[in-house]
């Protein structure tokens, strides 16, 4: 258990405290580009999409987490060849992951901070819904830490784990109305808005919130649609990524 | 039983693109002591240590390090060893410290215990100064010694270095041989080289690689022995070599290396006393062996070098 807890915190330390204590630069972006959507979305609204910009930017902060373990699991192996030197050590795929997850939940927690406060100062919500609102953005996270990991096992160098990160964020968060109720997207377009875990993620959270409102059939397809998105992402991360060279 | 010992049984790997760039190799040495690989560009040292340090996956065959197969025990294998792979680089925002003590965690150590290990470890490789040092501003030789750091502070028992001292400065480079001398005392270094007088100064045996085929396998005497001519002869001047039996290298300085027998080469060398030509005399070294071996024009009697095969 105590070597378990060890193998976690180096990654931490790897992959966020020391880069944060050592380039503090890296604070700011991680605290801004969440919250920069937020304001945008604020203003053009007239404020009120407030609650649903909140919610936007948790999931945003989650999402983003999870796809930046992409681009610094292939930058740490394939231009440091951190992960031939983590491989033959005792610590194992799994335990890798989680810590180096971890670390981006460290990461962004300057933005998810601030968006909590902000998100207990205006929307107010039982305790039951707080902690679905949290099991979604944890849902959300898996799917893209785990499909980040198999994406990085494969990559072998940086111009092209670059374009997988990209192809990703675009499907799933600009495409995807996170910030917004789906309702403000043209009708044509939605279905190709429902092609994205984080559409569901969206609904639910701001359901729970008491902000726009699903039928409860609605709700709990939401559910279903994400759990399974999780499920299949997770499944496919753990087979798919390559741990040992082929 | 097959502990102490690593064992491959037709060790085979093709790449993607049916690049081969292993061929059925067999190789057994006790795992103790320092092993080094030599061989060209290309010849395959890499794929070999990464299939056997668990990164990579043979196409064929079998290998086994203390009895642990290298697929089927890879876990436990890891617990007990260490790779600092070809172009494995220190990250740029972590110090020396950070780095080696990062990595003992990983191998289960606690903060407090791999800071210590990892103060150690730096003052052996002559780090300690720069140990607070982000590493983005190291030289790249201690850079090099950072990696190496890393793994000699831990526990692991078989240590594979792919080509610990390149770009090392003479001086540095002796303190790394002292030390992997040291260390070879007492664990099992697996290491690979492109200079030849490494392997000789610091390896127990010494395993010639060539496309993908160890030609060769054995300390320098068994190399040596394996020579049909075990002595070299270095001489300045022109000589008439007709008379002698061996081989004649002229290199592009008027040099002529003359490779032969003991006996020729004594009596060559009383020859040459007697002109008053200057020479030096003495046994092959690793290079002599090696160009024969893997140097590209073969010659026929080295074909069929079979000495020190085990
Ligand atoms: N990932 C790969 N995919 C395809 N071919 C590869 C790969 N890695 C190595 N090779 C090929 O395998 C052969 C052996 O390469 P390897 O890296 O093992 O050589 P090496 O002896 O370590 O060379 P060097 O001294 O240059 O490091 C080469 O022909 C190389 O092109
Ligand atoms: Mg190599």
């Amino acid at each position: 258990m105590k070597r378990l807890w060890s193998q976690i915190t180096a990654s931490v330390l790897v992959n966020s405290i020391y880069q944060m204590k050592n380039y503090p630069v890296v604070l700011i972006n991680t605290a801004l580009s969440p919250i920069s959507f937020l304001v945008l979305i604020f203003l053009v609204s007239d404020g009120a999409l407030l609650g649903e910009s909140i919610l936007g930017g948790l999931i945003m902060a989650m999402f983003q987490g999870g796809i930046a373990l992409q681009s610094d699991l292939s930058h740490l192996k394939n231009d440091f060849k951190l992960q031939d030197i983590v491989v033959s050590s005792p610590t194992n795929s799994r335990v890798y992951v989680a810590g180096m997850a971890l670390s981006e939940i460290v990461y962004s927690s300057p933005a998810l901070i601030i968006l909590s406060i902000l998100f207990v100062l205006t929307i107010h919500v039982s305790f039951l819904q707080i902690i679905g609102i949290v099991l979604i953005l944890l849902m959300v996270f898996l799917s893209s830490v785990a499909l980040s990991f198999a994406l990085s096992t494969i990559s072998t160098d940086i111009v092209q784990s670059h374009s997988f990160s990209r192809l990703i964020t675009i499907l799933f968060t600009s495409l995807a109305p996170v910030y917004y109720p789906v309702s403000l997207i043209p009708e044509a377009l939605q279905p190709l808005a429902y092609l994205s875990p984080t559409t569901y993620a969206a609904q639910i959270a701001q359901h729970l919130a008491g902000l726009t409102q699903v039928s409860s059939e609605m709700f709990i397809f939401d559910w279903l649609v994400l759990l399974t998105f999780t499920t299949i992402f997770l499944w496919v991360g753990f087979r798919k990524a390559r741990w040992r060279d082929i | 039983m097959n502990a102490g010992e690593l064992r491959c049984v037709n060790l085979g790997k093709i790449y993607e693109g049916n690049n081969e760039a292993l061929s059925s190799v067999n190789l057994n040495i006790p795992t103790k002591g320092i092993f080094s690989i030599i061989g060209r560009n290309g010849a395959g040292k890499t794929t070999l240590i990464r299939i056997l340090a668990t990164l990579l996956e043979p196409s064929s065959g079998s290998a086994t390090i203390n009895g642990l197969d290298i697929m089927e025990d890879a876990d436990e294998l890891r617990k007990k060893m260490a790779v600092v792979p070809q172009e494995g680089r220190p990250i740029p925002w972590l110090t020396p410290l950070q780095t080696v003590s990062s990595y003992l965690m990983w191998r289960g150590d606690s903060y407090r215990v791999s800071r210590r290990k990892a103060d150690e470890a730096l003052a052996m490789v002559e780090l300690q100064e720069v140990s607070n040092r982000l590493n983005y501003k190291l030289s790249g030789g201690m850079r090099r010694k950072t990696l190496l750091a890393m793994v000699l502070a831990s526990d692991a028992e078989i240590i594979f270095l792919d080509e610990p001292t390149t770009g090392l400065d003479p001086i540095s480079r002796q303190v790394i041989w002292d030390l992997l001398i040291d260390i070879g005392k007492e664990r099992f270094l697996f290491l690979t080289t492109h200079y030849l007088e490494e392997a000789e100064a610091v390896a127990d045996s010494i395993g010639i690689f060539d496309e993908g085929s160890l030609l060769a396998l054995g300390n320098m005497d068994d190399l040596r022995a394996g020579m049909r001519y075990q002595y070299s002869v270095k001489v300045s001047s022109d000589i008439d070599t007709s008379m002698i039996e061996g081989i004649v290298l002229k290199s592009h300085d008027e040099q002529s290396q003359i490779l032969t027998t003991r006996e020729e080469a004594m009596s060559l060398s009383n020859m040459l006393i007697s002109q008053g030509v200057q020479f030096s005399m003495n046994p092959v070294t690793l290079d002599d062996i090696f160009y024969n071996i893997a140097g590209r024009d073969i010659d026929n009697d080295y074909e069929e070098y079979g000495g020190g095969r085990m």
